[in-house]
């Protein structure tokens, strides 16, 4: 547990010196209070139009953003001190590799974790105190699940991020993997699934189950069912026959949090020095 | 003397016919080898000879495909984070760090890592003459100390056994005295240390035997001395003030020796370990003779003559005899490109 905490103490230290949890920290609170702001441009006024619109941009942000942040933060976390010399130096050293990559992955899921919380808290406190109409309560309990449910997303995509790291031969292999990864995940099955939705007539029963399939998506069903919208689009309507137990979805997340951390430290005790 | 015969507290390592094969090319082949315990062994050898892959097998980096070894009586390779690693010191080949930390954060963060008091970082950047710049960032660090840094981590934790992979690379003269000064301490003390290298001269004084490597294959191995004898290889007399025809009035009187002009006037000869006494008491007889040198056969002469070797006779060394001799090349080959011709060479 002591070399545990050795090694993540390690990792977040890093996080702060490189800026990462200041740089991620920014971007998200910037952007929230963005979206905060100039909610209604898209209905042709200015400034907030209701906590439940806010809260459902913001967590598109997220969806957006914080899988490709986990990712950028992470994909060269093995095959980068691999390229880099240091491994070969700590494989000697008495710990286990997995001792070794879960002390790695703890120090930067509190980057991740601490950057998300700050940026969205900011983004949370201005909507509270600036806008007369948000109901305090009600901010605070959907910024909550918003965050929490963001945080598990980003470690996910970090989990991802190791098991890349943990197959990728070099830094490169592992950039464009990630990327190929983020695309896949946050864009593509999102399109698909759309697609599938317009495309299939009948027996459509499975398609929502679909959605489970995507650690993206288990985090907008999440949100979504803690928010309880009255917004239709094909998304939320296809949610509505999911599973939207906020303990169930995340259980889910937290699935995907663990199986990709699982085959990444299973593949990283595997992989030649 | 194998480890069979002797306690497993007396024999740190011990290789039982080691083949070690990874994607089709052979690493390591057939290595039979028994370090004791206190002793310091040289890997020498060309690169991709096999000395880095030997020091992973060590480590339990790498698992052989064939026989077995035992590093300080336990399977290297199953040893795996258990206590077996706290006695071990590696310095890897061009050691790296994390440019973003000082060297003192390096060592705290490393000394951590092997669980021991927080005291040895200083003790250890002392050791090795880095405490001036030790709150520096390693990216601004030379190479040289760098290594050193390298040096200090493999220290740490009081191992007992110390592989040092090309220690002295990078390192200006000075620094190389000091790695091959701290060798010494640490043998005094009883750790086992193997060392690999290229740089033959130096590590000529420090090491007790060599094994040198060649394609995986075991070259030779065994103490200098008798690896001289082994391949006769010749003594070097550096004479001032000698007859240019030195070695044809040498080889008149019997003592198959060979010439050449060394600089400054200085004639250089080269006659076999048993004929050397004679090939002296004949050199000094001449009247003109202002000086005169004598050199035992260098590391770099023998291992010039091993690599020599080995490509005459392919698989000369795994046949024949047992136990650690199965590993030398055999005596008729060093000796059949060994008897010094005469020649002169200007």
């Amino acid at each position: 547990m002591c070399l545990l905490l050795t090694i993540a103490h390690k990792e977040f230290r890093d996080g702060l010196r490189h800026r990462w949890v200041l740089g991620i920290a920014v971007l998200l609170g910037v952007l929230a209070l963005g979206i905060a702001a100039f909610g209604a441009a898209a209905s042709g006024g200015t400034g907030f139009t209701g906590l439940s619109t806010t809260l459902i941009s913001l967590s598109t942000l997220s969806m957006l953003l914080i899988p490709l942040i986990a990712l950028m933060l992470a994909y060269d976390a093995i095959v980068g001190e691999d390229e880099g010399g240091t491994l070969l130096l700590l494989a000697t050293y008495p710990m286990s590799r997995r001792t070794w990559l879960l002390g790695k992955f703890m120090g930067h899921a509190w980057v991740l974790g601490l950057a998300t919380v700050c940026g969205f808290a900011v983004a949370g406190v201005v909507i509270a105190f600036g806008t007369p109409e948000a109901v305090l309560t009600e901010v605070v309990s959907g910024l909550i699940t918003l965050i929490v449910s963001s945080v598990l997303l980003g470690w996910s995509f970090l989990a991802l991020a190791y098991w890349i790291s943990a197959r990728a031969g070099s830094k490169q292999a592992a950039a464009s993997q990630a990327l190929i990864t983020w695309f896949v995940f946050v864009l593509v099955l999102d399109l698909a699934l759309l697609a599938l939705l317009v495309g299939v007539r009948q027996g459509g029963a499975w398609l929502p189950w679909l959605m489970l399939a995507n650690p993206a998506e288990c985090f907008r069903l999440l949100v979504l069912s803690a928010i309880e919208p009255h917004q239709a689009s094909a998304i939320t309507a296809l949610a509505s026959a999911t599973p939207r137990s906020p303990l169930l979805l995340m259980l889910l997340q937290v699935a995907w949090v663990l199986l990709p951390l699982g085959l990444a430290i299973k593949r990283f005790e595997q992989r030649p020095l | 003397m194998t480890c069979a015969t002797t306690s497993a507290t007396t024999c740190a390592i011990a290789f039982d016919d080691v083949s070690l094969e990874h994607a089709g090319v052979t690493r390591l082949s057939h290595l039979n080898l028994e370090v004791k315990s206190g002793e310091v062994l040289g890997l020498l050898g060309h690169n991709g000879a096999g000395k880095t892959t030997s020091m992973k097998l060590m480590l339990g980096l790498l698992s052989p495909t064939e026989g077995s070894l035992s590093v300080l009586g336990q399977r290297p390779d199953r040893a795996g984070d258990s206590a077996f690693r706290q006695h071990l010191g590696y310095l890897p080949e061009n050691v790296r760090f994390y440019p973003n930390l000082s060297g003192r954060e390096t060592l705290a963060y490393l000394v951590r890592l092997k669980g021991r008091p927080m005291a040895e970082v200083d003790e250890l950047l002392v050791q090795v003459g880095l405490e001036g710049a030790a709150d520096r960032r390693l990216a601004t660090w030379s190479k040289g100390m760098r290594q050193r840094l390298g040096l200090a981590q493999a220290l740490l934790g009081e191992p007992r056994l110390l592989l040092l992979d090309e220690p002295t690379s990078g390192l200006d003269p000075a620094a190389t005295e000091a790695v091959y000064a701290t060798i010494d301490t640490l043998k005094a003390r009883g750790v086992t240390v193997v060392l690999s290298s290229h740089l033959l001269p130096g590590v000529e004084p420090v090491i007790d035997r060599a094994l040198i490597l060649g394609e995986g294959k075991c070259l030779a191995l065994g103490d200098l001395a008798s690896l001289r004898e082994r391949f006769s290889l010749p003594y070097v007399i550096e004479m001032r003030g000698a007859p240019q025809d030195l070695a044809l009035r040498l080889v008149r009187e019997g003592i198959p020796a060979r010439s050449s002009l060394a600089s400054a006037g200085r004639l250089r000869l080269e006659v076999a370990p048993e004929h050397r006494m004679d090939a002296l008491r004949l050199c000094a007889g001449f009247q003109g003779l202002k000086d005169l040198e004598i050199r035992p056969p260098g590391l770099e002469a023998l291992y010039r003559r091993v690599q020599g070797c080995s490509g005459s006779e392919p698989g000369n060394g795994s046949e024949g005899s047992s136990g650690s001799d199965r590993c030398q090349v055999s005596d008729e080959i060093g000796h059949s490109t060994a008897p010094p011709s005469v020649e002169e060479t200007r």
